[in-house]
């Protein structure tokens, strides 16, 4: 009888010890912030994907003469 | 390096809404969510003056301050924008923003806030360029495409510029200098009156703005 309690108690306290140390192999869920610093995905440049391809030069002068479209001045003529 | 930005020509918005809408259209805007709003000061007084606002892209942008999680970047244009899957949707960039352009679509049952949505001046965010998931995120990357924003492309009487500030700016001033009129009541004399104007007089902190004394828009 004394055999089967001692039993018993040893696999409870081995079921504990497991459950106890299940613990200690959680890992964090929560993201950690440095703050301050932006902490999302990267951003590629306008320029980097199709049509320019990284012609960084192009985009620029496009885009400036996409700009003065918007200057009746130059656009239609004073 | 272009830095991006808009500006609004009060003596030329006629208030049609047609930058809203084009806004609206270009990146499908969720219902209840208004990227860009035109306000008008004194409307329906004689004199009255419109100007198109949304995110004016800020150098030191007091939405990025004050967020919690950090999700706001600048991108090498200028150009601030945010990270959705970063976003809580707390709403302290609402509260931080003088201009009001945080906005949050509240689509659930009980007026749920979700993540924050604002204008990208059409430039997209950290997705890849012209994607699907991009645009369904943040809207169409006009930027991307050799474009500028729609809202300012758009614009019928060109009162909303969007482009490199320099240019734009240098557009603005020709415009006033052809006119002879308009920077006095766009600017940061208007904002903050010119140091040599007496107390009382037109510009001056506290007084009331100049009526307008006629001339070519």
């Amino acid at each position: 009888m004394m055999g089967r309690i001692t039993q018993l108690c040893v696999i409870a306290c081995g079921a504990m010890a497991a459950l106890m140390l299940s613990g200690c192999g959680e890992r964090p869920q929560v993201i950690q912030y440095k703050q301050g610093k932006y902490q999302g995905k990267p951003d590629e440049p306008p320029y980097a994907a199709a049509p320019f391809n990284g012609d960084q030069a192009k985009w620029d002068r496009d885009i400036r003469n996409r700009t003065q479209n918007q200057n009746e001045y130059k656009r239609i003529g004073s | 390096m272009a830095r991006m930005k808009f500006l609004c020509d009060a003596e030329r918005c006629i208030e049609c809404n047609g930058c809203v809408t084009a806004c609206k259209q270009e990146n499908d805007v969720p219902w209840g969510v208004n990227r860009r709003r035109v306000v008008t000061i004194n409307d329906g007084v004689p004199g009255e003056r419109s100007i198109s606002v949304a995110c004016m892209h800020c150098s030191d942008a007091p939405c990025a301050a004050v967020c919690p999680v950090d999700c706001f970047y600048r991108s090498e244009e200028g150009v601030v924008l945010h990270d959705k899957d970063l976003c809580i949707g707390c709403g302290y960039c609402f509260y931080a923003c003088p201009f009001g352009a945080p906005q949050f679509p509240q689509a659930g049952a009980f007026g749920v806030r979700g993540k924050m949505d604002k204008c990208t001046f059409c430039a997209g965010g950290p997705e890849k360029d012209n994607s699907e998931v991009e645009f369904r995120k943040y809207g169409r990357n006009r930027l991307a495409e050799g474009k500028l924003p729609a809202c300012a492309e758009m614009c019928s009487t060109k009162a909303l510029l969007a482009g490199d500030g320099d240019t734009i700016s240098e557009i603005y001033r020709q415009r006033v200098t052809v006119r002879g009129k308009g920077s006095e009541v766009w600017g940061w004399g208007t904002a903050y009156g010119r140091p040599e104007a007496p107390k009382g007089a037109p510009g001056a902190p506290g007084a009331a703005p100049a009526a307008p004394t006629g001339g070519k828009s």
